[in-house]
């Protein structure tokens, strides 16, 4: 009984995290803005309510595949938005007026 | 103009809030998966308003991974272990569709 009020406040924690970070892609004013909010807010989120449904499952074949869904999340996700946010600093997608400082470009400047 | 969209959106997640967790009777969980799918509402906003392709592809990496989460709230409504196997194939299959489309983005192609 405990285990699954446990369960339900990690998967609550993992909902919250979830809408707070599309809340941030629809606010933000930026694509690196809105990735930075969304990737991470919604990898922590799903990865929160899988560990919730694990641990309301237990170790039977359900929490075993719940398990195995965290890496491959944890792993493949970082991945995906270095890669998405390169692609867009390359092809030239602007920044927003506000921008302090882009040290990639400056970089770049510097090779060239 | 910007005060008026402040208001739209304050009252649309209002109204869906308080009709998801006071008006709609159903199982706690079912109520959750609301929540999720309402985000994904958010993130179609993103995919067809976006100013520039790099904001569609970021929607499209995002939802990939809410739903993997969405899945695992599914196989614990309705007690089945398949729809995680669903989630781990959704989850690479994201991963490799994203880093696809960020190369095509970037004005490569996929066999450089």
């Amino acid at each position: 009984m405990s285990r699954e009020v446990i369960g339900m406040i990690f998967i609550l924690i993992g909902i919250m995290f979830d809408f707070f970070g599309v809340l941030g892609l629809v606010r933000l004013p930026d694509v690196y803005n809105r990735l930075q909010a969304a990737t991470k807010c919604v990898t922590f989120g799903s990865a929160g309510i899988l560990f919730g449904v694990f641990i309301i499952q237990g170790f039977n074949n359900f929490g075993f595949k719940v398990l195995l869904g965290i890496v491959f999340i944890f792993l493949t996700s970082p991945v995906a938005a270095h890669a998405i946010s390169r692609a867009a600093h390359r092809s030239k997608i602007p920044l927003t007026p506000k921008t302090v400082v882009d040290q990639y470009q400056e970089d770049n400047e510097l090779k060239d | 103009m910007r005060l008026l969209r402040w208001f739209v959106g304050v009252l649309i997640i209002a109204a869906f809030l308080y009709g998801n967790f006071f008006i709609y009777s159903g199982v706690i969980l079912y109520k959750l998966i609301n929540v999720i799918l309402f985000c994904a509402l958010f993130i179609l906003f993103r995919v067809i308003f976006g100013p520039s392709p790099a904001d569609r592809i970021v929607a499209v990496d995002i939802m990939g991974i809410l739903i993997v989460g969405l899945l695992a709230l599914l196989g614990l409504a309705y007690d089945q272990s398949f729809f995680m196997d669903i989630g781990l194939i959704w989850a690479l299959l994201s991963f490799i569709a994203s880093l696809a489309f960020a190369k095509v983005l970037e004005g490569r192609y996929l066999d450089e």
